[in-house]
């Protein structure tokens, strides 16, 4: 069915994509305008955290080194301090990501339970007023940024009617102690709906689109013709035979999903002050702390990648159709 | 020529919409200084004082924002920063998608090969942080949002126009150019080419709204430039001011509907294209 060395080297090979891409990162992060300890020396830093810190990313080395450096404490996971917050950046990106991915999961299921079932009931109600109507609706939700979505929903929901929170993952002054007390906080769960629930607004297109157009694909199939000649009811068709065949391409999709959502978060987390990663990078950039900035950048690349990879394997074990050795 | 454009937007009801808004919003880029009512950054003062948060009047048709500026005017002048951006956007994406996938296509080998690779790479960089960090390596400015659609969304294109050039190029005409001695160059640009540029103009118009989308998201970042007036930089502005808080719905929700509506035009005419493109979808 399929080949575990050609895994192998799928693996290998999003490997290399993804020191490429750290390397171009050093690069950008080197070769921005100015040293990039100009802005902080003489401000707030003491001669000897500079030497520090000058110590700590090899300033004083040659541009190999420095680079040979950073893939070796890459590697290790150690990205170095934050100039703003003094810690080491890891620490930091360890603390957003479970943020994070909360709200991409959460938000991608919604989208996902919602846009399957909404797209496989508009492929049934094909050239129907319904259809009409949903499908520019649709195409308008996915047209609409999603830092104004959740600019509405806020001045509406919070602001106006005051039923949710206006934004972060508790209130003022409460303080979760470790990671699981905040994850099995009904707070922080109430902090996530109108966030996740813009998100999944945004996020439902796709699957929706998707899904409507496999399913009028499939129900051209030979299989679907023989279940109407056997006299199966159209609701038992659409159901048990052509929707199951429609969901692989989705299901890839969702994989790939998680990695984009990840990117594009970085308005809904700064909108509703959500801490995670996209917030992290931006609050990094625009307070020029590289070594925050470039660790948030690297994460964020990795898990795009790495998404990547895995919806190519869900493809391959879910369609034994596709064999890597046609498919390169 | 013309009349068969006619009878393509006559049959197709969603490439119709999509143009006559693109039509709507060019004509406001241009005539922008004849229909705005005030400088759209000048701080208006009244009798009682600073003209902040004023609700809609004859004066001000949408109000002031806190700064006591005109929101009306914002969003007229807005238009012409959204269709550069989208427009140029669009040109980048078509022009190196389609020498790419004319390139890889034709060439084959190790030039496929890298390209290939190269493709690889620019999609596995995230799209939005990736503006972010360019916009703080080239400093603000609306540029850099087309700079990153060229540099990361011409895979898209490229992978389509090259597998569509691999099928082109084994056809007899492209043999006979060769036997009649064309050179490498002639046969791309002068034989296949003609043949690929729907698809170019269809990944071009797809990559307008991408442009919007994120000029307007880049903005409200605060990563855009603050002289230039943007729906997004109206978006950014009306955040920061508390507009959400005060209820301010006049200042920010009508530069997100012009922003959805220039994006849904995009979307109505890449997917009216695709119809005339692939009509077996249409059946």
């Amino acid at each position: 069915m399929f080949d575990f060395w050609s895994i192998v080297r799928r693996f290998l090979y999003m490997l290399f994509v993804l020191w490429i891409v750290a390397t171009i990162i050093f690069f950008m992060f080197r070769l921005m305008p100015g040293s990039p300890l100009t802005a902080f020396i003489g401000t707030t830093f003491t001669d000897e955290q500079h030497d520090l810190l000058v110590k700590r990313f090899g300033l004083d080395k040659s541009l190999f080194e420095q680079y040979t450096l950073f893939i070796v404490n890459t590697l290790k996971g150690d990205f170095g301090l934050s100039f703003t917050y003094n810690k080491p950046v890891i620490n930091m990106i360890i603390e957003a990501l479970p943020n994070s991915i909360i709200l991409t999961l959460f938000s991608l299921v919604i989208a996902y339970i919602f846009g399957v079932i909404a797209g496989a009931y508009l492929a049934w109600k094909r050239d129907t007023l319904v259809e009409g109507i949903s499908i520019p609706f649709v195409l308008t939700t996915r047209s609409a940024p999603e830092f104004w979505l959740g600019m509405i929903a806020l001045a509406f929901f919070s602001f106006q009617l005051d039923i949710f929170p206006s934004g972060g993952t508790s209130a003022a002054g409460v303080i979760y102690e470790t990671t699981l007390s905040k994850l099995t906080s009904l707070h922080f769960y109430y902090h996530l709906i109108l966030p996740s629930l813009v998100l999944a607004l945004y996020l439902q297109g796709l699957p929706l689109l998707l899904m409507r157009s496999n399913m009028l694909e499939v129900m051209q199939e030979d299989f679907v013709t023989m279940s109407k000649m056997k006299g199966l009811s159209s609701w038992r068709i659409v159901i048990y035979h052509a929707a199951r065949n429609a969901l692989l391409p989705v299901a890839t999709a969702f994989t790939l999903g998680v990695g984009f959502a990840f990117g594009g978060n970085v308005v809904i987390e700064t909108v509703f002050s959500w801490p995670g990663l996209g917030r992290l990078l931006v609050f990094a950039v625009s307070s020029s702390d590289y070594p925050l900035a470039q660790g948030a950048f690297i994460f964020l690349t990795a898990i795009l990648i790495l998404m990547n990879f895995l919806a190519d394997l869900m493809y391959l074990f879910l369609d034994p159709r596709v064999s890597y050795k046609t498919k390169n | 020529m013309i009349a068969e454009i006619y009878k393509i937007f006559k049959e197709n009801n969603y490439a119709t919409i999509g143009v006559c808004i693109y039509l709507f919003f060019i004509l406001v880029a241009i005539f922008a200084d004849l229909i705005a009512t005030n400088d759209p950054l000048r701080i208006n003062f009244s009798s009682s004082g600073l003209a902040r948060n004023l609700p809609p009047s004859w004066e001000y048709f949408l109000g002031t924002t806190s700064n006591g500026r005109d929101i009306f005017s914002q969003l007229i002048y807005g238009s012409r920063n959204a269709l550069a951006v989208g427009l140029s956007a669009a040109l980048a994406v078509a022009i190196l998608g389609t020498i790419v996938g004319l390139i890889s296509g034709f060439y084959g080998g190790w030039i496929d090969n890298l390209i290939m690779r190269l493709a690889d790479i620019a999609l596995g960089l995230p799209f939005l942080p990736f503006v972010i960090v360019l916009a703080a390596f080239l400093g603000p400015s609306s540029w850099n949002v087309v700079i990153a659609i060229g540099l990361l969304l011409w895979p898209n294109a490229g992978r389509i126009i090259r597998s569509q050039v691999l099928t082109l190029r084994e056809r007899g005409y492209i043999e006979s150019a060769k036997v009649s001695g064309c050179s490498n160059f002639r046969i791309i640009f002068f034989h296949i080419a003609p043949n690929i540029l729907p698809l170019s103009f269809l990944y071009g118009s797809i990559a307008i709204g991408w442009a919007i989308l994120t000029e307007a998201s880049v903005s409200f970042l605060g990563f855009g430039p603050s002289d230039v007036i943007s729906w997004g930089y109206m978006l950014q502005d009306a955040y920061s001011s508390q507009a959400l808080s005060l209820g301010a719905y006049i200042w920010f929700i009508p530069p997100g509907i012009c922003i959805v509506l220039m994006v849904v035009a995009g979307f109505f005419i890449s997917r009216g294209y695709e119809e005339i493109l692939f009509p077996k979808i249409k059946k």
